[in-house]
C-alpha cells in the first residue's frame, strides 16, 4: 500500500530540523523509525505533507550512564537498549517492556523517541518512564527544554511537545539501592496492541515502600500514571492484601473503553491481575519478598 | 512532489535510482532491483514476509521507506548463500527440516533465522520462538521451522560458517 504523496528531508542538524518545522507549520510531522508512522500513512488514516526524518541526525542515538541518571538519545533504537547492559543493570521494568514491544524486527528499527512522542495510549515505553519518573529533553528554538515524563502526556496523540519542538534525549533517574520494577502486559499475540499494561516500580527501606512509581498502558486516553495507588503504598511492606488493595486504587482510577479487545469489565479485570503480579515482581526484585 | 536520488547497497552491488519518497524499500528490492524473493505478505508490518537484513538488523522492509534506507546495506534472501547453486547452511536447514509448505514466508523466515543465529550464539528454543514472533507462516504451525532452525544452528556450528565478513550483523543478546 502506498502512502499519500509527501515531500521528504532528511536534515543534518536538529536546527535544520526546527527551522522547516517552523516553516511548514502543522503540514510537518518528524519521522523516527517510523514503526507507527509508516503504518499510518499507508492505511490512509492520516496524510502529511511534509516529512521531517531525523535519520540523517548522527548524534541522536546514545546510551551514557552516569551516577545519578542514564541518557538515552531520542534515535536510538529499541533493540539496541535491550543488548545494553547498562539498562539490563539498572531498569529490570524496561527489559520487560522492550521484551514484550511489538516484536523483534519492528525493535530492530523503531525508536526510543518515536514510542514515547507518539502518545499513543497503547505504547509500552509511556507507561514505563511515567513509573521510573523520567524526564525528557525537548529542543527548540530558544535552546533545550525538560518536561518531566508526569506532564508530557497529555491526550491521545497529543503531547507537552511544541509544534517546533524535537524530543532529543530521555534522561532516566538512577533508582538507589532496593529498588526495582516490572512491566507486565497482557495481549493477544504479538501483532496486536495490548488490552492492558502495568508498569510498577518500587524502592525500600527496610522492607517498606519509600518511593514508588506506577502507571498504566492501554487503559485511557492516554498513558496514565496513579498517584492514588503511589501515595497508598508508602510505608507499606509486602503483603497480598497490599498488593490487592493497591491494585484495586489502580482499576478504580484506569478509564478503559470498551473496545474489540474487551469490556470495561473484562479489561478491569485483566488490570487487576497484571498490576498485582508487576506489584509482587516489583516487591520481589526490591528485595521485599521474603 | 519532488523525487529523491536514493543509492541502496543490496547483497553487495548498489543501486541508484530517483524515487517517490513514499516508495517502499521492499518495492524498491522488487521493483528497481528485480530481486523478487523479497515478498509483500500482509503489507501492514505483521508478517514478516518481507523481513530483509539492514545495516546488521532483520527489519520489515513494507515499513521502512527507500529513502531512509539511502547509503545503508541490505541482505536479502538472494545475497545469502555465498556460492551460486549452493544453498546457505540455514537455507539447507530448512529444506531438510521441511520448514516450508507454500513457502512465502519462508525468505522472511530465514533471513530472520540467520540474524537470530549471527547475532548470538547458542540459542535455546524459546529465543528462536521469540525471535519468529513477527513472522507470521500459515501453513506449518511452526514445528518445523522451530526445527529447521535448531538444524541451522547445529549447520553453522559444524561448519562454522557464520558470515561475520561477508555480512555483519549486529550482536546482542
Amino acid at each position: 500500500m502506498m502512502p499519500p504523496a509527501f515531500e521528504y528531508y532528511a536534515p543534518t542538524g536538529v536546527d535544520e530540523v526546527i527551522d522547516l518545522l517552523e516553516k511548514y507549520g502543522d503540514d510537518a510531522k518528524i519521522l523516527a523509525g517510523g514503526q507507527s508512522l509508516i503504518p499510518l500513512l499507508k492505511s490512509r488514516i492520516t496524510a502529511i505533507p511534509y516529512l521531517i526524518s531525523l535519520s540523517g541526525i548522527k548524534d541522536l542515538s546514545y546510551i551514557t550512564e552516569s551516577s545519578n541518571a542514564t541518557r538515552i538519545g531520542a534515535m536510538t533504537v529499541d533493540s539496541d537498549l535491550e543488548y545494553s547492559d547498562t539498562i539490563r543493570k539498572r531498569y529490570p521494568i524496561l527489559m520487560d517492556a522492550l521484551g514484550k514491544l511489538a516484536d523483534p524486527l519492528v525493535r530492530n528499527m523503531g525508536t526510543v523517541g518515536g514510542n514515547i512522542s507518539h502518545g499513543d495510549p497503547s505504547n509500552d515505553l509511556p507507561a514505563v518512564m511515567l513509573a521510573l519518573k523520567a524526564t525528557f529533553v525537548a529542543r527548540g528554538r530558544g535552546g533545550n527544554r525538560n518536561i518531566k515524563a508526569r506532564d508530557f502526556f497529555l491526550d491521545t496523540f497529543t503531547t507537552a511537545l511544541e509544534h517546533d519542538e524535537v524530543l532529543t534525549e530521555i534522561s532516566i533517574p538512577v533508582w538507589k539501592e532496593h529498588s526495582g520494577g516490572s512491566y507486565v502486559k497482557f495481549e493477544k499475540g504479538t501483532w496486536n496492541f495490548s488490552v492492558a499494561g502495568s508498569a510498577v516500580q518500587l524502592r525500600l527501606e527496610n522492607g517498606a515502600v519509600v518511593e514508588a512509581g506506577i502507571a498504566i498502558t492501554s487503559m485511557g486516553p492516554k498513558a496514565m500514571y496513579i498517584p492514588e495507588a503511589e501515595d497508598y503504598l508508602l510505608g507499606k511492606k509486602f503483603h497480598k492484601s497490599v498488593i490487592s488493595e493497591a491494585a484495586d486504587i489502580v482499576v478504580e482510577k484506569s478509564q478503559p473503553s470498551p473496545d474489540t479487545y474487551g469490556s470495561v469489565e473484562y479489561k478491569k479485570n485483566i488490570l487487576k491481575r497484571i498490576t498485582m503480579e508487576a506489584l509482587e515482581n516489583a516487591f520481589r526484585r526490591s528485595g521485599g519478598v521474603k | 512532489m519532488t523525487e529523491k536520488e536514493v543509492s541502496i547497497t543490496i547483497n553487495g552491488e548498489t543501486k541508484t535510482a530517483e524515487v517517490e519518497p513514499r516508495m517502499l524499500l521492499v518495492h524498491f528490492i522488487r521493483e528497481i532491483a528485480g530481486l523478487t524473493g523479497t515478498h509483500v505478505g500482509c503489507d501492514t508490518t505483521n508478517c514478516g514476509a518481507c523481513t530483509v537484513i539492514m545495516d546488521g538488523r532483520a527489519v520489515k522492509s513494507c515499513t521502512i521507506l527507500a529513502v531512509q534506507a539511502d547509503g545503508k546495506k541490505i541482505t536479502t534472501i538472494e545475497g545469502l548463500s555465498k556460492t551460486p547453486g549452493k544453498l546457505h547452511p540455514v537455507q539447507k536447514a530448512f529444506v531438510d527440516k521441511h520448514g516450508l509448505q507454500c513457502g512465502y514466508c519462508t525468505s522472511g523466515m530465514v533471513l530472520t533465522s540467520f540474524w537470530l543465529l549471527n547475532k548470538k550464539k547458542k540459542v535455546s528454543e524459546e529465543e528462536i520462538r521469540e525471535a519468529i514472533s513477527g513472522n507470521l507462516c500459515r501453513c506449518t504451525g511452526y514445528e518445523s521451522i522451530v526445527d529447521s532452525i535448531e538444524e541451522a544452528q547445529r549447520n553453522l556450528e559444524k561448519e562454522g560458517e557464520y558470515t561475520e565478513e561477508e555480512i555483519p550483523v549486529r550482536r546482542g543478546r
